[in-house]
């Protein structure tokens, strides 16, 4: 018996100290994707399993003001266009503290979804837990899910193109191959790609 | 006298160029050169970037390592991110305000992909990110993460006992 509570304790233990390294426990492709009820701008609360009807979704850790989210914000809205169509829709999540940046204010959110007429959701990760949960480490960070019977799963983890500084340069929209290789049965031929970004700005 | 003030000027002027940190453009192959180098030197990379906020605010503390280390063999360089056409306008202007005299590479390779594996497997792309490594005495360690001044002073004496 006082093994099983030392056991108990170890496990808590394990988990505390987990929680507090955001990056040590990252998703990997394959995994199951935790589910979230997360505020949107329009102050609606908006669930992973709401997209249960959907082929997948979209989730895209981006924020306000970093400039590589920036740079990405008119190719995300255009990439949703098409992608809800096919069945993956967008849901952005912003997760910095906005004691640390306060333009990543949820107020401030709404103010820049209104400004460049974001075509999705833009929901707030007021305790982070969400992106802690994911293992994002920056913005964007992009994971791409796909809808099972039993919930998601991640299919993509990576960046949404290979370019940042000039869309007409991009050689590979890597989201994009990912869901175009989805949809044909295929397995996807880049699941993990990497970008440089802005650090997620975690609560001290 | 006419010459003497000229070449006071030109030595002023000299003096002036010499002090300011100019960096070099560099492209992925320069930098795995430095990051395969053999020798016995601990090189200290930090990846940042003039738009990096937290990056810019630690940037000081790498231009402290110098005096921390004198006696050692420690070589700090600043691998900025910035794009190439922003190193007139942007890098070049914080290097000269802050007074850094670190060697600075400006690391022209935008396919991030392409090379960040490449440093470290485990770097996920966020920055501010330090690679410390002596390559003589097989050390390599990555760091996705911010340094205040004493931890990344600990760290590296870590490294180098």
């Amino acid at each position: 018996m006082k093994n099983f509570f030392l056991l108990i304790l170890f496990t808590m233990s394990a988990i505390i100290t987990n929680a507090s390294t955001p990056s040590e426990q990252a998703l990997s492709v394959g995994d199951k994707a935790p589910d979230f009820e997360l505020t949107n701008v329009d102050g609606k609360l908006i669930a992973l399993n709401d997209y249960s009807n959907e082929k997948g979704v979209i989730v895209i850790f981006t924020c306000n003001q970093c400039p590589f989210s920036k740079a990405y914000e008119d190719r995300i809205i255009d990439m949703n266009k098409l992608s809800s169509k096919q069945g993956y829709p967008v849901v952005a999540i912003n997760p910095n503290d906005k004691d640390r940046v306060p333009e990543d204010s949820f107020e401030n959110m709404k103010i820049r979804s209104e400004e460049r007429g974001f075509n999705f959701p833009y929901l707030y990760d007021a305790d982070q837990s969400v992106a802690t949960s994911y293992g994002a480490s920056r913005t964007p960070h992009v994971f791409l899910l796909t809808s099972e019977k039993s919930g998601f799963r991640v299919a993509y983890i990576g960046a949404i193109d290979d370019n940042v500084k000039d869309t007409a340069a991009v050689t590979e929209k890597y989201v994009e191959n990912a869901i175009k290789d989805l949809e044909a049965g295929k397995p996807i031929k880049k699941p993990n790609t990497k970008a440089i970004g802005c650090t997620i700005k975690w609560k001290s | 006298m006419y010459k003497v003030a000229l070449l006071l000027m030109c030595l002023l002027r000299y003096g002036d160029v010499s002090s300011q940190n100019q960096p070099k453009v560099i492209k992925w192959s320069e930098l795995e050169n430095i990051i395969n180098i053999d020798n016995d030197t601990t090189y200290v990379l930090n990846f940042w970037a003039t738009w990096c906020k937290p990056c810019i605010k630690k940037i000081p503390y790498f231009e402290n390592l110098k005096s921390e280390f004198s006696t050692q063999k420690l070589e700090v360089i600043l691998i900025s991110l910035d794009f190439s056409d922003d190193l007139e306008k942007k890098v070049v202007p914080f290097l000269v305000e802050n007074h850094i005299k670190n060697r600075v590479l400006l690391l022209d390779e935008l396919n991030y992909d392409s090379w960040i594996n490449k440093v470290d497997s485990g770097w996920q792309g966020s920055i501010p990110a330090t690679f410390i490594f002596n390559n003589k005495k097989y050390i390599k360690k990555f760091y996705e993460r911010e340094f205040d001044q004493q931890q990344l002073i600990t760290t590296i004496k870590k490294i180098l006992s």
